[in-house]
Order: C-alpha cells, then sequence, then structure tokens
C-alpha cells in the first residue's frame, strides 16, 4: 500500500507538467459541465416556482347559463391532467381585481360596467405542469360551446424549457469535449511515465511483481489527478458562483448552489475520469515495454 | 528442475529459427555452462526459461511449470522462483545497492519488516555489506553484478539464470563473480550460466551445453554418458 502511494506521487512529481495539465483539463471539463449544470438547475427550480402557478384560465361567454357551467365544471375535473376547476363569476372577478391590484382599486370602483368575463380557472396535477400537458387541456376546452378563449403560461414555460434543455445539453457536449481530451492527456502522461520508467518496469517483471501491483501506481495516479480535477472544478463553480450571486441578488433572482450531493456527484465523476483514463492507457503503453 | 523436450523457437521476424529440436534436462544442484557463438541462441533458450518468450514447439518445463501453458498470472509465481542475472546488470540508477535489492522484495509484495534483514544477508554472501548505500555509480562492474546476483538470489529461487554475467566484467572481476556463482551453486541452487568465455568454461570442469545456430551441439553430461 505505501509502496503504492510512494510510486504513485513520486511519477506525479516526474512528470509535473504534465501531471498538473491532466489535472487541469479534467477540471475544466467538469467546471464547463458543472457550470450548465448549475444553470440548467437555477432554471429548473425557477421553473418549478412557474408550473406550480402554471393555470389554464377559460374564459366564459357571459350568459351562459350556470347550470351549464356546472355540468362542465364537473366534466372537466374529470380530466386526468386536472386537480381542481374554479369558477370565477364575473363579480368574483372583479372583486379580485380590486384587492389584488391596489393600485387600480379606484378605477375598478367608478366602473359601471364591469369589463372582466366570468372565466373558469384550472389548477393542474404536480405531474402535468407542463406547456404540453397544458396545451392539451387548453385544445379540450376549447371544445365547449361557452368557452370563448383558453389561456396559459404557454410561451413562458416553452421558453425556460427550452432554454434549460440547450444549457443542459451545451454543458453536457462541452464538457465531454474537455473530458476526452483530459483523457488523452492522462494517456499521453502515462506514456512518458512508462518510458520514464522502462527500466524499473522491466526489472520489476523479471523479480516477478505481478501485472497488477505495476499498474497499481499508474491507475491510483489518475484517480487522483480526476479527483484533484474535481476539487478545482467545484471550487471554479462556487468562486463563479459566489460572483454571480452578487448581481443576482440585485436582479431578485434567488439562485441556488450545488448541494452536497451534486458536488459529491462531480468529484466521484472526476475521480471515475481520471481512472478510465489511465485504465484504458496504462495496459496499451505496459505492452511495449 | 529443467527440461527441454525437442523445443524450437520461431521469431516471428526471423527466417530461420533460433532455436530447434533442443532436448535436454538440468537435475538438481547442477553448473551449467550454456556456450556457442553470438547468435547461437543462448540467450533465446534462457528466455524460454523465465518465460520471457514462448516456444514454439516442443515442452518447456522449469521448477514444476509448464512455460508453454503459463497463464498471465503464473508467470509472476515462476518469476520468483527464479533468480536472473544480466551482462548488463539492469540495476536503478537512483537507487543504492541495498535499495535495488530491496525494491525486488518491495514489488513483490513482502512485509516491509522482513525486508532490512534479508537485504543485509544476501548482501553478506556477495560480500557487499560495506557497499549497501552507494549507489551503482560508485561501484566497479563486478561490485554491480554482485549486487544484482545478491537480488537475484534474495528471494532463495532453487534456479539461478545468468546471461552472460561476466560479460562486461575484467579477468579479475570475472573471476570473483565466478566464484561467487560456484558457491551459491554449492549451497544447492541449480546454475545455468550462459557464456562465451571458453578459458572459464575449461578450466571450470563443469557439464557444458553448446550450442550452434539454434542446435544443440554438445552436452557434455550426454556424451560422458554415451559407451565408449
Ligand atoms: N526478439 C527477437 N526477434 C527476432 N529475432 C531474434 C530475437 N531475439 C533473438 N533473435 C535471433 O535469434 C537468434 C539467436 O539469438 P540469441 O538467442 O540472442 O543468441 P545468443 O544469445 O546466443 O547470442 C539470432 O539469430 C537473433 O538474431
Ligand atoms: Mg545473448
Amino acid at each position: 500500500m505505501n509502496l503504492l502511494w510512494r510510486e504513485a506521487l513520486l511519477s506525479f512529481r516526474r512528470t509535473r507538467l504534465l501531471s498538473v495539465l491532466s489535472v487541469v483539463t479534467i477540471a475544466f471539463a467538469l467546471f464547463v459541465t458543472g457550470l450548465f449544470g448549475l444553470v440548467a438547475m437555477n432554471l429548473r427550480l425557477a421553473l418549478g416556482q412557474l408550473e406550480e402557478r402554471v393555470e389554464v384560465v377559460a374564459f366564459v361567454q357571459r350568459g351562459t347559463p350556470s347550470q351549464t357551467i356546472a355540468v362542465a365544471t364537473s366534466d372537466i375535473s374529470a380530466f386526468p391532467e386536472v386537480r381542481e376547476v374554479l369558477y370565477v363569476s364575473e363579480a368574483d372577478a372583479l372583486e379580485r381585481a380590486r384587492t389584488e391590484l391596489v393600485e387600480f382599486q379606484d378605477a375598478y370602483r367608478d366602473l359601471e360596467v364591469n369589463p372582466l368575463p366570468p372565466s373558469l380557472e384550472l389548477k393542474l396535477q404536480p405531474g402535468y405542469r407542463d406547456a404540453r400537458s397544458a396545451g392539451e387541456v387548453a385544445e379540450r376546452l376549447r371544445g365547449f360551446g361557452f368557452i370563448e378563449d383558453v389561456r396559459y403560461g404557454r410561451e413562458w414555460v416553452q421558453n425556460l424549457d427550452r432554454l434549460r434543455t440547450i444549457a443542459g445539453l451545451v454543458g453536457l457536449a462541452i464538457g465531454s469535449a474537455f473530458a476526452l481530451v483530459s483523457m488523452v492527456i492522462i494517456g499521453v502522461t502515462i506514456r512518458m511515465t512508462v518510458l520514464q520508467r522502462a527500466r524499473e518496469i522491466q526489472i520489476m517483471r523479471l523479480v516477478g511483481a505481478t501485472d497488477w501491483f505495476i499498474r497499481g501506481p499508474f491507475i491510483l495516479e489518475g484517480a487522483i489527478k480526476g479527483f484533484l480535477g474535481g476539487v478545482l472544478a467545484v471550487a471554479l463553480c462556487g468562486a463563479v458562483f459566489a460572483a454571480f450571486k452578487g448581481q443576482g441578488v440585485g436582479l431578485g433572482l434567488g439562485l441556488t448552489f450545488f448541494g452536497p450531493l451534486e458536488v459529491l456527484a462531480l468529484l466521484v465523476f472526476g475521480t471515475l475520469l481520471g481512472l478510465a483514463g489511465s485504465v484504458v492507457s496504462v495496459g496499451r503503453h505496459l505492452k511495449r515495454v | 528442475m529443467i527440461r527441454f523436450t525437442k523445443v524450437a523457437k520461431h521469431y516471428p521476424t526471423g527466417s530461420e529459427p533460433a532455436l530447434a529440436d533442443v532436448t535436454f534436462h538440468v537435475g538438481r544442484g547442477e553448473f551449467v555452462f550454456l556456450t556457442g557463438h553470438s547468435g547461437a541462441g543462448k540467450s533465446s533458450l534462457l528466455k524460454l526459461m523465465y518465460a520471457e518468450e514462448r516456444p514454439s514447439a516442443g515442452d518447456v518445463r522449469v521448477s514444476g511449470f509448464t512455460i508453454g501453458a503459463l497463464t498471465a498470472d503464473e508467470v509472476p509465481r515462476l518469476r520468483r522462483r527464479l533468480g536472473i542475472v544480466f551482462q548488463d546488470f539492469r540495476l536503478l540508477e537512483d537507487r543504492t545497492a541495498a535499495e535495488n535489492i530491496a525494491f525486488a522484495l518491495e514489488v513483490t509484495g513482502s512485509r516491509a519488516d522482513v525486508i532490512p534483514a534479508r537485504v543485509a544477508r544476501v548482501l553478506g554472501q556477495v560480500g557487499l555489506e560495506h557497499k549497501a548505500g552507494a549507489f551503482p555509480r560508485e561501484l566497479s562492474g563486478g561490485e554491480q553484478q554482485r549486487v544484482a546476483i545478491a537480488r537475484a538470489l534474495v528471494n532463495d529461487p532453487p534456479v539461478l539464470l545468468a546471461d552472460e554475467p561476466t560479460g562486461n566484467l575484467d579477468e579479475r572481476a570475472t573471476r570473483g563473480v565466478f566464484q561467487l556463482l560456484r558457491d551459491i551453486n554449492a549451497s544447492g541452487t541449480v546454475v545455468l550460466m550462459a557464456t562465451h568465455d571458453l578459458d572459464l568454461v575449461r578450466q571450470a570442469g563443469h557439464r557444458v551445453l553448446e550450442l550452434r545456430d539454434g542446435h544443440l551441439v554438445f552436452d557434455s553430461a550426454a556424451d560422458q554418458e554415451e559407451p565408449a
């Protein structure tokens, strides 16, 4: 065990520049992935809050008999996407406008004709609070003759949804590219170390060291580099986040950083990356000694 | 201990076989010279014994291992039962004599607490206790070869293979190293020494195997056994 660590650290020092380079590229791969992950995560949180509020509002023709509305309400309640249907009469709407929109209280009080149509307000079931489900429900509502118009926060939700997907994909793509580069650099580092240590490796084989014993330090070294890369990536993400959070507060955005689980994921991912990079190349390079 | 039966070795790049139809047996306690011109196949024969190469045909057995059938896992086990010495010593320049010997124990998984005593013992055996802390560049050729022999002995191998161990040494150092190998043989270890130092071979009176172009053309033991 002792020897394993000693050899791993020794070869780290022998190829210091390349070793630092591999740590930095792994860090960069994870940093980019992490950064876009952070954006995606915050968008998802924002989206979640918005989705809470995703309502479908169906405006009802004035003068629709309450009997018709009652029947329709129970029909609509039976939609699988719908959790709750609330009928808001003209009077209710006006009342609500007066209390909620304090600035316009006076304006609403002086009205002689109520400009607000009656409506059905639908709350969706948790699993259906997305643009597509809302759209489908809206489509079905339009089928009712007495419903004049249906609105839901379609564009918002769709745009945010798309942005989140794009952020995730871009992060993943750039992250993967850097991950690949870092694996190549780890391979190059191992090749150099193997060449530098060719004599030592030959002697190890001659006296009967097992193949895994010879590989051990290289693989450990790769894992250490990956882990260090992960630590660096988390630190970089933290720094960028801190810088943005200062500005975000001014914009009224409540930004969230990674939880312990995401941090752990980055570290594990970095370690795996270093491990994979070394396992893949060590066998190939050792064969040539 | 060592048995070759109709062994041939073809290298992928060579047109002529490096070894052809080689059959011999080395028993317990023997000291055997392996002679022949340069390119005769001495090193190839030794490489088959420590499984650096595999036979193209025939059967090679060393200390109970069948070389042709060794799995990757078994090669290290075979090597721990062999001591191997070369013309170029193969010492690590950045380690002292003692560290070079300890290295062989470390990388084969010996417990750290038994290493110093075993290193000291083999250093004593080759007469270099006082050079334990010296680096290879601070040692003469003969002393470097003694360190290499000490390293080969540290796992108490029943067989010692030496590929032209005196090839880089002057006459005095050659005699010293050769005497050391005889002492090791006297304590029960089988020694197989490739050399083209015919003076040494003639004076010693040990068994001789001679290769010529990959063929075993002379075995002093077999010739003695032949009826007159
Ligand atoms: N790895 C190899 N690849 C191809 N040919 C080889 C290889 N090693 C040895 N040979 C050939 O095999 C023959 C025997 O070589 P070797 O065993 O080194 O002889 P010696 O040790 O007696 O000088 C030579 O013709 C040599 O060129
Ligand atoms: Mg040779």
